[in-house]
C-alpha cells in the first residue's frame, strides 16, 4: 500500500471546499450550518480539498460529500464508518472525515460505530443529529424520545432513547465533543480540533430539522458551553455526559490512546519469495 | 479398485480414523507431505464434524503416480485408531470388498457397516505395541502402518515427521518416530498390492498446498494488498494464509466486525487506489449483497471469495455444495454487471484468483471468485499453478483535469479513476444513479446511459481462452464447473477408447456470458451433460438460460456433502453414449 500523491500546499478559503451542487435540504435545515462550518473548519486546517476523503452513508445529512470539493463517497445505508475506516487504512496520508445523521450512524450503522471507537482510526466521525428520520419523511430514530408521535409510531416508540456519547466514551472513542448547528463559528473550531486530535473524534452534532421536527427550532434557546473543561478521564466525561441535560456544547473528553494502524512488519518479501513454502 | 501391475498400483486410497484429538490429522499430513517427497502425487481431505474439539475425524487420502484431484469410488485401506462416531462420517469413506481394514481389536469389534461388506480385517494391536513406547502416540503408529502398506520409504517419513514435529521437543520427537517404527513393524504384507509404482515424472517440482492456500497467493500475485474480513468456515484459512504474508508484502488484513463491514472496508481501500479482496462463505456473501452493488453502481474494483459450503442458512458449514451460483450470478438488486468466476481445480485456485483480481480491476467493478469447500480445504500435491504476471492494470486518470469526468461515458465503458490525494480528480464515488460527474441524478438518459455503460465494461471485453477450459472434441459434450471438474476427468479416462467421443468444458467464466465461445466450443456435439452439486441444477438452468445448447441436454445433479466419485460419472455418461 504505497500509493500516495503529493500536491503543493496552498491556502484555502472556505469557499474553496464548496461545490456547485444545489443541497437538497429544506430551507433552514441545520445542515447547510454544519456544511459551512465544516469548510470553516478545512480552511483552517489548510488541507487542500484532494487531500480530504468525506464519506457518508444514506440519509439527509449525508448528501453533504456531493456539496463540497473534496473526494468524496456516497456509500450504502449505515456503512460509512467501514468505508472511512478502509480508506485510512489504505491511505493514511488522507484526512479521512466520515459524516451522516443519527438513523445512519446509530440505527443501521450501530455496530460499526462502537467498533469504530474501539478500533480507533484516526478519523473524524460526525453525526448531524436531528432525532429523526428525514428522508423517508419523519420517523423516530434512536434518539429519539419516547413519546414523540409518528405514523410509523403511533403513541410514541415507548422505547428510551440511545445516548451516543456515552456509548463512543464506553467503546473507546478518543475525542468526544457535542456542537450545535446553529453556531458555526463554534461548530468549525471544534471540527478543527477533532481533525486535529489523534485516533478517532466523535462529534455529535445538534442539527434541527424544520420540516419533521419544527419544535427543534427552539434548540438555538437551550443550548449552552459546557462549564467545565474537557476531561481525560473517560469514567469522569461519562458521569457529566450521563448527568447533563443534553444541550451541553463543547468539546467533553479527550483520551490519548495510539490510534489504530495495522502492524507493520520490518522484514519485507516478495510475491515470490512465498512459493518456497510450497515446495516439497 | 487399484490399477495393479508388476510395479504397484498407480493410485491407493486410505482413510485414517479415530476420535477428534487422535491426531489423524496430523499423521494425514506427514504422509501426504513424504508422498509427495517421495515423487507422487496426492490429496487429503478431511471428515470433521462441528465440534472444535472430539467428535468425529478422519484423513482421507489418495495417493497416485500422476496428478490426483478426487477420491475414487472406495478406500483401498482403513486405518482405524478407533471407531467412535464412525457411523457418523461412514458414507464418506466407501468400502468394498477388496479393501482391507487394519484395527486394533482392543478398540471393539469394527461397526456393522465395515464389518458387513465382507472385506478383510487385519487385527493391529495399537494398544499394546503403544504399551512398550514411553509416550506412544496411536496417529504416528497408523502412520507407519500406512507408510509400510503404501511403499512409502522410511527415511523419507523419518525426515518430515522430524520436520514437522521436531519442535515438540526431543522426548516428543523420540515417542513419535519410534511410534512410526512400531507401526511398520507391525504391517501386514498384503501382498504389496497397495505399494505403488514410481511416478513417471518423479523430480518434476511439486507443491503441497490447500485451494485456500492457492487463492491467497493468486490474489497476492495479482497484487491485492489489502484484505478486510470476518471468519467463517470454510474460508477462513485463506485469511489466516493472507495475514502474515500481507504484512511482509506491505500490505494489511483487518479483521472486521461482521461482513457488511470487511466489504465495505475494502471498497473504501480500493476506492483510494489499493488492490483489495475478502473472503467468506454463503452467509457471508448473503449479507455483503448490497454492498457488492454499491461496488457496481460506483464503479469500484474489489475481489469477493466466497468458498461456497452446504445451504441454506447455515447449512452444512464443514462440507461442500455449489448452490451458490444463483446468488453469485443474481443476487445483486437492480441490473448491476459484475464478474463471476470459478477454479477448475484446487491449483486453479490461484490462477482464477490472479485473474479475478486483475478483471476487477480493469474493469471497475466486482469480481466474485466462487471456490467450494471441497476445492478451498483439500490438500494437494500438485505441479506448481502458474503465476499468469497478470496485475491490476487499473486505468487511472493521473493529471485530472477539471474538466475530467469520473463516469465519463466511454467506447469501452471504462473510464479513468482519479486516485484520491492528486488535485484536480476529486469526485464522489456515487451509490445513487449519477450524472457522467458522479452527481446525484433521477433522469431517464443519466440513468440509461449510466447502466448501458457499465454493461459494455463487460460485454466488449475480450476474455479470453481462459473462460473455459476444454479438453476432447467427441459429440458429447460434459460441461461443469468447480470440484466436479476432477472426477470427471478420471471418468472420461475410465471409459472405453479413453473417452474419445467426448469433450469436456470446464467453465470458469460464468459471468458474463460468453455465447459465441460457447457456440464454437460446442461445434459438432449433439448432445450434452450438465454436471452440478446443488439440488435445483441451478448451473443447468443458467445455461439453458443463455446458451444455445444441444437439444439433447441432460442434467446431472444432487446436493453436497458427498462429493463426486468418479465412478459414479462414469456411470451417468455411459448412459449418454
Amino acid at each position: 500500500m504505497n500509493v500516495e500523491a503529493t500536491s503543493a500546499l496552498k491556502a484555502c478559503a472556505p469557499a474553496d471546499y464548496k461545490s456547485d451542487v444545489k443541497p437538497v435540504w429544506c430551507p433552514g435545515c441545520g445542515d447547510y450550518s454544519v456544511l459551512l462550518a465544516m469548510q470553516k473548519a478545512f480552511a483552517e486546517l489548510g488541507t487542500p480539498p484532494e487531500k480530504i476523503a468525506l464519506i457518508t452513508g444514506i440519509g439527509c445529512s449525508s448528501r453533504i460529500a456531493s456539496y463540497t470539493t473534496c473526494y468524496g463517497f456516497h456509500g450504502v445505508h449505515g456503512r460509512a464508518l467501514a468505508l472511512g475506516t478502509g480508506v485510512k487504512i489504505a491511505r493514511p496520508d488522507l484526512t479521512v472525515v466520515v459524516a451522516g445523521g443519527d438513523g445512519d450512524g446509530f440505527s443501521i450503522g450501530g455496530n460499526h460505530f462502537m467498533h469504530a471507537c474501539r478500533r480507533n482510526p484516526d478519523l473524524t466521525y460526525i453525526v448531524m443529529d436531528n432525532q429523526v428520520y428525514g428522508m423517508t419523511k419523519g420517523q423516530p430514530s434512536p434518539t429519539t424520545d419516547p413519546e414523540w408521535q409518528s405514523a410509523l409510531a403511533p403513541g410514541g416508540t415507548g422505547i428510551r432513547p440511545f445516548h451516543p456519547l456515552v456509548i463512543a466514551l464506553a467503546s473507546g472513542a478518543n475525542f468526544v465533543a457535542r456542537c450545535f448547528s446553529g453556531d458555526p463559528n463554534g461548530t468549525a473550531q471544534t471540527l478543527v480540533e477533532a481533525i486535529r486530535h489523534p485516533g478517532f473524534s466523535f462529534v455529535q452534532i445538534l442539527s434541527p430539522c424544520v420540516t419533521f421536527r419544527p419544535e427543534q427550532k427552539e434548540w438555538r434557546k437551550v443550548v449552552h458551553p459546557a462549564p467545565v473543561e474537557a476531561t481525560d478521564d473517560p469514567a469522569r466525561a461519562a458521569r457529566r455526559i450521563m448527568s447533563d441535560d443534553n444541550f451541553n456544547i463543547g468539546i467533553l473528553y479527550r483520551g490519548s490512546r495510539p490510534p489504530y494502524r495495522p502492524k507493520q512488519s520490518e522484514t519485507r518479501i516478495a510475491v515470490a519469495d512465498l512459493e518456497r513454502e510450497f515446495t516439497t | 479398485m487399484p490399477a495393479n501391475s508388476q510395479q504397484g498400483t498407480q493410485s491407493v486410497s486410505v482413510a485414517l480414523v479415530g476420535s477428534g484429538g487422535a491426531g489423524v490429522m496430523t499423521a494425514g499430513t506427514i504422509l501426504l507431505d513424504a508422498a509427495a517427497k517421495a515423487g507422487w502425487y496426492g490429496l487429503m481431505t478431511r471428515s470433521v464434524g462441528p465440534q472444535i474439539r472430539g467428535g468425529e475425524s478422519a484423513a482421507l487420502l489418495r495417493l497416485s503416480t500422476a496428478p490426483v484431484e478426487c477420491h475414487g469410488d472406495s478406500f483401498d485401506v482403513l486405518i482405524a485408531v478407533d471407531w467412535q462416531n464412525f457411523t457418523r462420517f461412514a458414507k464418506e469413506v466407501p468400502l468394498s470388498a477388496h479393501s482391507v481394514v487394519l484395527a486394533d481389536p482392543a478398540a471393539g469389534a469394527p461397526p456393522a457397516a465395515v464389518a458387513d461388506i465382507g472385506l478383510q480385517i487385519v487385527d493391529v494391536p495399537m494398544q499394546e505395541l503403544l504399551k512398550k513406547i514411553a509416550g506412544g502416540r496411536p496417529n504416528m503408529l497408523a502412520l507407519g502402518l500406512a507408510a509400510m502398506v503404501l511403499g512409502i520409504p522410511e527415511d523419507v517419513v523419518a525426515k518430515v515427521v522430524e520436520r514437522r514435529l521436531g519442535k515438540k521437543g526431543g522426548e516428543a520427537l523420540d515417542s513419535s518416530l519410534q511410534s512410526v517404527a512400531a507401526g511398520r513393524a507391525a504391517a501386514p504384507g498384503l501382498d504389496g498390492r497397495f505399494a505403488l509404482a514410481p511416478a513417471a515424472d518423479a523430480t518434476a517440482p511439486r507443491w503441497l498446498m490447500s485451494g485456500n492456500q492457492a487463492a491467497g497467493l493468486g490474489a497476492l500475485r495479482g497484487g491485492v494488498r489489502f484484505v478486510a474480513a470476518y471468519p467463517i468456515t470454510p474460508a477462513t484459512e485463506v485469511l489466516e494464509w493472507m495475514a502474515p504474508r500481507l504484512t511482509k508484502l506491505g500490505g494489511a488484513l483487518v479483521q472486521a466486525e461482521d461482513e457488511l463491514a470487511s466489504i465495505n472496508m475494502i471498497i473504501g481501500s480500493s476506492f483510494s487506489g489499493v488492490p483489495s479482496l475478502t473472503a467468506t462463505s454463503g452467509p457471508g456473501y448473503s449479507l455483503m449483497s448490497e454492498s457488492i452493488g454499491l461496488a457496481v453502481a460506483a464503479e469500484v474494483p474489489i475481489v469477493v471469495v466466497n468458498v461456497m459450503r452446504g445451504g441454506p442458512s447455515t447449512g452444512i458449514a464443514t462440507k461442500s455444495e455449489q448452490a451458490d451460483l444463483n446468488i453469485a450470478v443474481y443476487g445483486l438488486h437492480g441490473d448491476a454487471p459484475h464478474v463471476v468466476v470459478a477454479p477448475t481445480s484446487i491449483g486453479d485456485c490461484a490462477v482464477t484468483s490472479q485473474w479475478a483480481v486483475h478483471l476487477a480491476e480493469k474493469l471497475q467493478t466486482p469480481a466474485i471468485v466462487l471456490s467450494d469447500q471441497f476445492l478451498g480445504q483439500a490438500q494437494a500435491v500438485l505441479s506448481p499453478p502458474l503465476d499468469t504476471g497478470e496485475g491490476p492494470d487499473r486505468l487511472i486518470n493521473a493529471a485530472p483535469m477539471a474538466s475530467s469526468a469520473r463516469y465519463e461515458v466511454t467506447e469501452s465503458g471504462v473510464s479513468p479513476m482519479p486516485v484520491p490525494g492528486v488535485a484536480g480528480g476529486q469526485y464522489i464515488s456515487e451509490s445513487l444513479t449519477h450524472n457522467i460527474r458522479g452527481r446525484p441524478s433521477t433522469l431517464a438518459d443519466d440513468h440509461l446511459a449510466q447502466i448501458e455503460k457499465r454493461q459494455r465494461k463487460l460485454s466488449s471485453f475480450d476474455f479470453g481462452a481462459r473462460w473455459a477450459d476444454i479438453e476432447g472434441d467427441g459429440p458429447i459434450a460434459i460441461i461443469s464447473w468447480g470440484s466436479c471438474c476432477a472426477p470427471i476427468r478420471e471418468a472420461m479416462s475410465l471409459l472405453n477408447g479413453g473417452g474419445k467421443d467426448l469433450r469436456f468444458i470446464a467453465l470458469r467464466l460464468l459471468s458474463p456470458v460468453q455465447p459465441e465461445r460457447m457456440a464454437q466450443a460446442l461445434r459438432g456435439v449433439e448432445r450434452a451433460l450438465i454436471i452440478e452439486q446443488s439440488h435445483s441444477g441451478q448451473l443447468y438452468r443458467y445455461l439453458r438460460a443463455h446458451y444455445d445448447l444441444p437439444k439433447d441436454t441432460m442434467c446431472y445433479h444432487r446436493p453436497g456433502p458427498l462429493a463426486f466419485t468418479p465412478g459414479e460419472i462414469r456411470d451417468q455418461i455411459a448412459r449418454m453414449q
